[in-house]
């Protein structure tokens, strides 16, 4: 047969396409499951971690059902739109783990509608609250989880990730935990959110060493990463634009 | 049995030629210069290289076997659409499974796995080799030059590691002590363009070694 003749041609290719999109379809479908388990995964070990506790593919979900006993949803009025406790739906509706922060921000900016996570765990006989954050780095999305202790102002731990930072430079937001070396996420711990008349000021990167400002009182500041300002700023920017939300809330409940 | 002889063996001469030629005088990035886009990204650990080199590998040596196998039928006019049809969805492939068993691997490669589809080792073995030669023959040609491809990564990713983090495979390797005595690491080999360094004197070694190669 003529292999350049048309006809030839537009058989060929609609059964070559057909049969891979029936190939993709299925590797797709049967794949699913486990991709969306490893996604589930790790939002779960990310806040883990920012209340310091070490979780990996295997044990993340036993550990944040251990530790993590509450989650709530808010609004920016600070009024309770959900509950979630031990696997139930107790009161209102919507799961803090299934929102989609970026959207919600979105809905915030465009029609104050935005509903907020918030996880409320227990650790070492204590409660800590933990709020994931989403924002704009330099060149892509970063994000990360913010804990504070139980009287909703000081920081109790924090973790942060990037989409595609520049690395060694911006990057080093992300750096994980390592014993002896205090690294960008470990700056965070003591700091405090509300000044000492109760006005949210959230926590800055400043440059040139937090010792040495005098605009920025010490525990609203850590110090920015060199080479990285651009970054150090989307990590102030996101926690401001996510933390003010939840101020109401913390107003109300403190 | 008479059969047999006439044809050719599995593993002749000649294709273990095809098999062990792209590991050095047809390397295909150090001789042909191909795919250093991704050589560059993905070499600042050894995992990532590792898994970047099997998936080539695996993306190459299915291709070619494909490729060849559809040699005759392929319509000459669209061969190229053809060929891209193939290296995509098994790139596709590979990407979805990389997500579900290899999450964190296939979460530092991220687009680069995507970006395999643009690797030109993909289709300058196709339309060289897999387009006029058997299925077994290009089957060892596609898994040769994924290997070379590979093999220069990994080498690539052991300086970058070792030099840019002080560790391999993850594990220290340089001494907390160098540390306190001002050694620290080098920033530079964490950035991309280093790998063309690192790359450049891999090739500049081989020649020295391979006068063969220099060109006159």
């Amino acid at each position: 047969m003529d292999r350049n003749n048309n006809i030839y041609i537009f058989i060929y290719s609609s059964v070559l396409v057909i049969l891979v999109a029936i190939i993709l379809t299925i590797a797709n479908i049967s794949l699913k499951p486990a991709q969306e388990k490893n996604i589930r995964i790790e939002k779960m070990s990310n806040v883990l971690a920012a209340i310091g506790i070490k979780s990996d593919a295997t044990d993340a979900e036993k550990l944040f059902a251990k530790y993590i006993t509450e989650e709530i949803v808010i609004n920016s009025k600070g009024e309770v739109l959900g509950k979630f406790v031990a696997g139930k739906q107790v009161e209102g509706s919507g799961r803090a783990f299934d929102i989609n922060i970026k959207v919600e921000l979105k809905n915030q900016a465009d029609s104050k509608s935005g509903k907020f996570p918030l996880f409320i765990g227990e650790k070492d006989g204590s409660k800590v609250y933990i709020v994931p954050v989403y924002g704009k780095g330099l060149w892509a999305a970063i994000w990360g989880n913010i804990a504070f202790k139980d009287d909703l102002n000081t920081v109790y731990g924090a973790n942060f990730s990037h989409e595609s930072e520049t690395p060694g430079l911006g990057a080093e937001i992300s750096q994980p935990k390592t014993e002896g070396k205090i690294v960008f996420s470990d700056q965070f711990v003591g700091k405090t959110i509300f000044d000492a008349t109760g006005n949210f000021v959230s926590v800055s990167t400043v440059k040139g060493g937090v010792v040495n400002q005098t605009k920025i009182a010490a525990e609203h500041g850590v110090d920015a990463i060199s080479g990285g300002t651009l970054t150090s700023n989307g990590v102030t920017n996101m926690l401001y634009d996510c933390l003010i939300n939840y101020v109401e809330y913390i107003k109300k409940n403190k | 049995m008479s059969k047999t002889k006439e044809r050719e063996l599995l593993f002749s001469p000649k294709n273990i030629r095809l098999l062990t030629s792209p590991l050095g005088k047809e390397n295909p990035i150090t001789m042909q210069v191909l795919g250093i886009c991704s050589a560059l990204a993905v070499t600042v650990q050894i995992k990532p290289a590792v898994v970047m080199g099997i998936s080539v590998i695996v993306v190459t040596a299915v291709g070619n076997l494909i490729i060849s196998a559809m040699r005759n039928s392929i319509p000459n006019r669209i061969r190229i659409i053809v060929q891209l049809v193939v290296i995509a969805t098994l790139v596709i492939l590979v990407d979805q499974v990389l997500r579900a068993f290899s999450y964190e691997v296939s979460k530092q490669l991220s687009v680069f796995v995507g970006l395999i589809i643009t690797n030109c080792i993909l289709m300058g073995r196709f339309e060289a080799f897999a387009m006029a030669n058997k299925p077994w023959p290009s089957f060892l040609d596609g898994i040769g030059n994924g290997l070379g491809y590979g093999i220069i990564l990994v080498v690539v990713a052991v300086v970058r590691e070792l030099f840019g983090s002080g560790s391999l495979m993850g594990y220290k390797i340089i001494p907390e002590s160098f540390y306190n005595f001002g050694y620290s690491n080098n920033g530079l080999m964490i950035m991309p363009p280093l790998t063309l360094i690192i790359v450049a004197s891999i090739i500049w070694f081989q020649r020295s070694r391979d006068k063969d190669l220099i060109e006159k």
